[in-house]
C-alpha cells in the first residue's frame, strides 16, 4: 500500500502531497522536511529507494521534480517505480509535455488525475487511455456548468428571481 | 469575469506568491489572501467559494494553517453542481484527515452522493471515502459501497473495490460481506476492475482466514488461468509497458497466488507450472519485466515445497545481484534476506558478490548488504568475512562506520573460534574505528582479556604498539590504559611471549609515557582520565623505581576542578606517601572477571536498567556470583559514590570493576549515604575519607597500620564477604564493619558505642509463633531518618516458607522497605530473617513513630497471616 505521494522540486518546494494514511499536519510537515533532505541530497545513479522509519520510499526524478511514494517494507519497489512512471506519462499526455509550471498553476488538475490512478493507496487503473478519458469527461462537465452559468438566459433568470 | 468580484484569481495569487523574493514577503501575501478568504467565509459568499477553496489548497501546500476552510469543503460538497462537488471533495481530502471530527458531518452528503444519478459524482464520493474514511464512516457507508461493486459502469466498480479495501482495513468484521462480490470481480475482463478486484481479494485474505479458505478453494484455478491468459496475451497498446501487457495485473495476480499458496500444498501444486513459465519467459532487460520476476521469486519462496522452482528463483536473484542497475541489486539483496530462511546454502553461494555490495557507493545498498552479510556469518566463514569487513572499515565513509563497526563487533563476538583471534580482531577494529565502539563492546573485551591469562602479555604488547600508531582512537586508548595498568610488568619484561610475536623492548618509562600522554591528550574526558589515574597507581607498584615520577603526575591533579579527579589524586597520593605497607595489596591485579555472569548481566541489563534507581539497595540481597572477588575490587576502585556490590545491570557492574563509575553520588539521597559508608570503609581506615563522623576513627587508623600486610589482606577479604550482607547498608558510619571484624561485637552494641544518641532495641511484636525485634540507628546529620533493622525469629518448631513482612505508616511518615535477607525462616529460633526499613519522620520531635504490620508466610504449605500494631517505639525517633 502507498502511504503517501510527494512531489518535491529540486529546491525543496512541495508541489503536491497526497496522504493515504493518517498523518497530522505537524507530522506531515516533519515527514516532508525529513524526506526532502534525505532524497534531494542523494547522488544520481544511486538506487531509487531509501529506507525511512521502517518504510521504504521510492523516488524518481523527472527534470526538476522528484516524485516520491512511501510503501511498506514488503511491497514491490520496482512496481512502484512503474506506477510513478504511469502517473508521469498520463500527466504528460494531459498537459502536453508537462513541466513543473503546469503542475504549479494547475495543481488541482494533477490531483484530479492522481485520484483517477490511486485510491486508498492502491492502483486503480492500468490503462492510460481510460484515465485520460475519465478526466476529460469530468473536465467537460465542469466546462458545461461554467458555460451555463455564463449564458445570457441564466443571468436573466437569476436577475428576475 | 465579474469586475466587482472581490479578491484575485487563483492564477494571479499563485503568480504573486511566486514573485515573492523573501519568506516575509510570501507570508504577507498569504496573510492578505487568507484575510479575504475569511471575509468571504463569514459573508457566506457562494459565487467564489469554489475559487477560494482552490486558493486555500495552494496555501495549505505551502504549509500555512487552513483549518478555517474545513467547513467550506462541506458546503461545497453539499452544493448541487459537479464543479463545486469536485473541488469540495478535493479540499476535503487535502485539508482534513480521518481523525478530525468535522469529517463526521460529511457522512450524510457522502451517502447521498453515493446514490447520485450522475456516475461521476458517485465516483468522487467513492474516491473521498476510499482515501479518508474513518472506522465509523466505513461502518455507516459499507452497504452503499457493497452495492456499488455491482454498478453497471466498470469505472465505478473499480473505485468501489478499492473503497472496500479501506473499509475492511478499518473494520475487519465487515470482511465477510465483501467476500462474494469480490469473488465475482475476479471474472471481469475490464483491467481496472480485475486489478482492483484482485487487490481486494488479497486484502480480504489478510484480514479474514475464512475469506482466505474460501478463495483458496474457489478461485485458485481461475486465477491461474487468468495469469496464464495475461502471460500469453498478444500485444495490447493500451496496457503495454516495455513489451509486457499490463505488468501491474501480473504482479497483483502473483501476489494473490502467493497468499493462497502459502501453507497449502494443493494450491501450490496448482500454480507450479505457471510460476515456472513466468520465471523463465519474462524479459529481464526492462524494469517492468524485473518487477514481475521479483514478485514471482517472492511467490515461489513463499509457497509450499517446490525445490525445482526454488533453484530457478535463486538463480534469478543471482542474475539480479550481478546486474549493473542499483535498483535491481537492491531488490535482490532484499529478497535474498528473506530467502535465507528457506535455503541458506543457496544464498551462501552468492557471498562474495554480497560482500562486494557492502562496499558499494550507494548507502541503501550498503545497508541492506551489511544486514545480509550478518545473517550469512557462521563459524566456518567468520574468519574470512570479518577480515574483509575490517579491511573495508578503514576506507569506508564516516557515516557508515558506526553501523559497520557495530555489526563487525557483534559478528566477532558471536562466532569467534578462539580468544586470541577475538582479541586480535577487536584490537584491529579499535585501532581503525575506536571512536565508534560503544561501551558494552569494550567492556566485554576487557572481560575476555582478563579471562585469557595466557594472553595477558601478548595483549598488552599488542595494545602498546597499537596506541603508538592510533592514539587518536579514544576507546583503544582506554583499553590500553587499563591493560597497561593491570599487566604493565608483562609489557616491560616481555613475559608470556607467544611464538608468532615479534620481540619488543619497552622500558618502564615508555609504559608510563603512554599513560601520561593519554592523560594529557584526553583533557575533556573524565572516564579516560580517571582510568589513567588508576592505572598509574597500579603501575607505581609494578615499577617501584618509577614511583616518584608517578607520584608527581598524580599530585598534579590535587587541584583539579573536577571533583572526581581531585579526590582520586588526593587519595592515591596519600596511599603512595603514607601507606606503603598496604599499597601492594591495594594494587594487586584485578581478579578474573566472571564471563558468564557478565554476559548474563548484559542480556539482562535492559530489564535491570529500569530498576537501577532502587537497584543499589536491592542488589545487596540479590546475591553476587563471586562475593569475595567483587567487593574487593570495589575496595580497590575507591570510588566513593556508589554501592559497592555489582549491580545487576551490566554497565554498572563493569564500571565498578574498572573503577570508573562516575555517577555523581552527591545528588542522591539518604539511601546512598548509608551505602557510601560501606564503600568508604577502606578510605576510613586510611583516614582520608570525608564522612563527618571521622573523629572516632583515629584509633582504627592506628589499628590498621599496626597490622602487617598479610593481615590487612585478610581483613579485606573478610570485609568483602561481609559487604554482601545487608548489615553494611545500615551502618551509620564507615568504621562499623571493620570494628565488627576486629572485635566481633554484636552489631547493636557497637552502634551504641559511637553513633551519638542511641536507642534501645524493642520487641516490636510477639505472638506464640513469631517474635520481631527492632534495632534502631540514626544517620548522623539527619534527625528525621531512622534506620530500623527488623529481626524475625521463628518460635515454632516448623520452618516458615514464603515469609513476607509488610508495614504501613501514617501520612507524616515515609517508609522504605529493603528486601529481606531471606524468605525462609528456620524453625525454633535457629536463625532469623533480617530486613531493613528506613523511616522518615516529617514531624520529628512532635510525633513519634507508629506502624501497622502484617506478616504472611506458609506453614506446611498453609497460608498464615498475622497482623499487629507497633506503638512502643523509643521516644525521640
Amino acid at each position: 500500500m502507498i502511504h503517501f505521494v510527494l512531489l518535491i522540486s529540486r529546491q525543496g518546494k512541495v508541489r503536491l502531497t497526497k496522504w493515504y494514511s493518517p498523518y497530522s499536519q505537524k507530522e506531515r510537515s516533519k515527514v516532508i522536511r525529513e524526506l526532502s533532505s534525505l532524497i534531494l541530497t542523494r547522488a544520481p545513479k544511486l538506487c531509487n529507494f531509501v529506507e525511512w522509519r521502517g518504510f521504504k520510499v521510492v523516488y524518481k526524478r523527472y527534470a526538476s521534480l522528484y516524485f516520491c511514494m512511501c510503501i511498506n517494507q514488503d511491497d514491490n519497489e520496482l512496481e512502484v517505480l512503474e506506477i510513478i512512471h504511469h502517473y508521469v506519462e498520463i500527466l504528460d499526455r494531459y498537459f502536453g509535455s508537462v513541466c513543473e509550471l503546469d503542475l504549479i498553476f494547475n495543481f488541482h488538475k494533477a490531483f484530479f488525475i492522481l485520484d483517477e490512478i490511486l485510491i486508498a493507496g492502491e492502483l486503480q487503473e492500468s490503462s492510460k487511455k481510460t484515465v485520460a478519458r475519465l478526466v476529460a469527461a469530468q473536465d467537460s462537465l465542469v466546462e458545461a456548468a461554467k458555460e451555463q452559468a455564463n449564458s445570457m438566459s441564466y443571468i436573466i433568470s437569476q436577475a428576475t428571481k | 469575469m465579474n469586475p466587482f468580484s472581490s479578491g484575485t484569481r487563483l492564477r494571479d495569487m499563485i503568480r504573486s506568491i511566486r514573485a515573492c523574493k523573501t519568506a516575509a514577503e510570501e507570508r504577507a501575501v498569504v496573510r492578505k489572501e487568507c484575510a479575504s478568504i475569511r471575509a468571504a467565509v463569514s459573508d457566506n459568499d457562494n459565487d467564489y467559494r469554489h475559487r477560494n477553496m482552490a486558493k486555500l489548497m495552494f496555501i495549505h501546500m505551502l504549509g500555512y494553517p487552513t483549518h478555517f476552510g474545513q467547513m467550506e469543503c462541506l458546503k461545497l460538497i453539499a452544493a448541487p453542481g459537479f464543479p463545486e462537488k469536485r473541488i469540495g471533495y478535493l479540499g476535503l481530502m487535502l485539508l482534513l484527515d480521518e481523525r478530525q471530527e468535522v469529517l463526521m458531518l460529511v457522512t450524510n452528503s457522502l451517502k447521498q452522493d453515493l446514490n447520485h444519478t450522475n456516475q461521476y459524482i458517485v465516483g468522487l464520493a467513492l474516491c473521498a471515502l476510499g482515501n479518508i474514511s474513518s472506522a465509523e464512516m466505513s461502518r455507516d457507508l459499507a452497504p452503499e459501497v457493497e452495492r456499488l461493486l455491482q454498478f453497471r459502469d466498470p469505472n465505478i466498480r473499480k473505485k468501489a473495490a478499492l473503497c472496500s479495501i479501506r473499509i475492511i482495513k478499518k473494520v475487519p468484521d465487515l470482511a465477510e460481506n465483501f467476500v462474494n462480490p469480490a469473488t465475482s470481480l475476479l471474472k471481469e475482463k475490464h483491467h481496472g476492475v480485475l486489478l482492483t478486484g484482485i487487490q481486494l481479494c488479497t486484502d480480504l485474505c489478510k484480514v479474514s482466514t475464512e475469506a482466505l479458505e474460501y478463495l483458496r478453494k474457489k478461485c485458485t484455478e481461475g486465477l491461474v488461468k487468468v495469469l496464464k491468459d495475461a502471460v500469453n496475451s498478444p500485444y495490447a497498446p493500451e496496457f503495454d509497458i516495455s513489451g509486457i501487457a499490463d505488468p501491474f495485473l501480473h504482479i497483483r495476480l502473483l501476489r494473490l497466488l502467493r497468499v493462497l499458496g502459502h501453507g497449502d500444498t494443493d494450491a501450490s501444486d496448482c500454480m507450479n507450472d505457471i510460476l515456472a513459465q513466468v520465471a523463465t519467459k519474462t524479459e529481464s532487460n526492462k524494469n517492468a519485466g524485473n518487477a514481475i520476476l521479483y514478485e514471482c521469486v517472492e511467490t515461489i519462496m513463499s509457497i509450499e515445497d517446490s525445490s525445482g522452482l526454488r533453484v530457478l528463483a535463486i538463480n534469478i536473484l543471482g542474475r539480479f545481484l550481478s546486474n549493473r542497475d542499483n535498483n535491481i541489486r537492491y531488490v535482490a539483496l532484499n529478497m535474498l534476506m528473506r530467502a535465507i530462511t528457506v535455503d541458506s546454502q543457496a544464498v551462501q553461494r552468492h557471498r562474495v558478490t554480497i560482500l562486494e555490495c557492502v562496499k558499494d557507493s550507494d548507502a541503501s545498498i550498503r545497508k541492506k548488504s551489511l544486514e545480509l552479510v550478518c545473517l550469512l556469518v557462521n563459524e566456518n566463514n567468520v574468519m574470512s568475512l570479518s577480515k574483509e569487513l575490517i579491511d573495508y572499515l578503514e576506507v569506508s565513509d564516516q557515516e557508515f562506520k558506526g553501523d559497520l563497526t557495530e555489526k563487525i563487533c557483534s559478528i566477532v563476538e558471536k562466532f569467534s573460534p578462539e580468544k586470541i583471534w577475538y582479541i586480535d580482531q577487536m584490537l584491529k577494529v579499535l585501532s581503525v574505528a575506536g571512536n565508534y565502539v560503544n561501551d558494552e563492546v569494550w567492556h566485554a573485551l576487557i572481560v575476555v582479556i582478563s579471562n585469557a591469562s595466557n594472553l595477558h602479555g601478548y595483549t598488552v604488547r599488542l595494545l602498546y604498539r597499537a596506541v603508538q600508531l592510533s592514539g587518536e582512537q579514544e576507546i583503544l586508548v582506554r583499553v590500553a590504559v587499563w591493560c597497561i595498568g593491570e599487566y604493565g610488568e608483562m609489557l616491560v619484561n616481555s613475559m608470556g611471549m607467544l611464538e608468532k610475536e615479534e620481540p619488543i623492548t619497552v622500558t618502564e618509562c615508555d609504559a608510563i609515557d603512554v599513560i601520561e600522554s593519554a592523560y594529557k591528550q584526553y583533557t575533556t574526558d573524565l572516564t579516560t582520565r580517571a582510568m589513567c589515574l588508576v592505572a598509574l597507581l597500579k603501575l607505581s607498584c609494578r615499577f617501584p623505581s618509577s614511583s616518584q615520577r608517578i607520584q608527581d603526575i598524580i599530585a598534579q591533579n590535587k587541584g583539579s576542578l573536577l571533583l572526581e579527579l581531585q579526590q582520586r589524586s588526593i587519595e592515591f597520593d596519600s596511599i603512595l606517601q603514607k601507606h606503603q605497607n598496604i599499597r601492594s595489596a591495594l594494587c594487586e591485579r584485578m581478579p578474573v572477571l566472571d564471563e558468564s555472569a557478565y554476559s548474563g548481566r548484559r542480556a539482562g541489563s535492559l530489564q535491570a536498567a529500569v530498576s537501577t534507581s532502587q537497584g543499589a539497595v536491592l542488589n545487596l540481597s540479590n546475591g553476587v556470583g563471586k562475593p569475595s572477588a567483587a567487593p574487593l575490587v570495589d575496595l580497590l576502585d575507591l570510588s566513593s559514590d556508589e554501592t559497592p556490590v555489582p549491580n545487576s545491570s551490566g554497565n554498572d557492574f563493569l564500571h565498578d570493576l574498572l573503577g570508573v563509575d562516575l555517577s555523581i553520588g552527591s545528588t542522591q539521597t539518604g539511601t546512598n549515604q548509608a551505602q557510601k559508608s560501606g564503600a568508604d570503609v577502606l578510605m576510613d581506615l586510611l583516614s582520608i575519607g570525608t564522612l563527618p563522623s571521622q573523629s572516632s576513627l583515629s584509633s582504627l587508623d592506628g589499628l590498621s597500620s599496626s597490622k602487617d600486610n598479610s593481615a590487612s589482606i585478610d581483613v579485606l577479604e573478610d570485609l568483602s564477604s561481609h559487604t554482601t550482607l545487608p548489615v553494611q547498608a545500615s551502618t551509620a558510619s564507615g568504621g562499623f564493619p571493620m570494628m565488627d571484624l576486629l572485635d566481633a561485637l554484636p552489631p547493636s552494641e557497637k552502634k551504641r558505642e559511637d553513633s551519638g544518641p542511641t536507642y534501645p532495641s524493642v520487641v516490636a511484636y510477639e505472638s506464640s509463633s513469631l517474635r520481631i525485634t527492632f534495632n534502631f540507628s540514626k544517620q548522623p546529620g539527619n534527625v528525621q531518618t531512622t534506620l530500623v533493622e527488623a529481626n524475625f525469629v521463628n518460635k515454632s518448631s516448623n520452618a516458615y516458607a514464603d515469609f513476607i513482612f509488610q508495614a504501613a505508616v501514617p501520612k507524616f511518615l515515609q517508609l522504605h522497605l529493603d528486601p529481606a535477607s531471606s524468605n525462609v525462616l528456620p524453625a525454633s529460633g535457629n536463625g532469623s530473617i533480617i530486613q531493613k526499613l528506613r523511616v522518615v519522620n516529617s514531624q520529628h520531635g512532635k510525633k513519634s513513630l507508629v506502624m501497622r504490620i502484617r506478616i504472611a508466610y506458609k506453614l506446611n504449605d498453609k497460608d498464615v497471616k498475622e497482623e499487629g500494631q507497633i506503638s512502643n517505639f523509643p521516644p525521640g525517633l
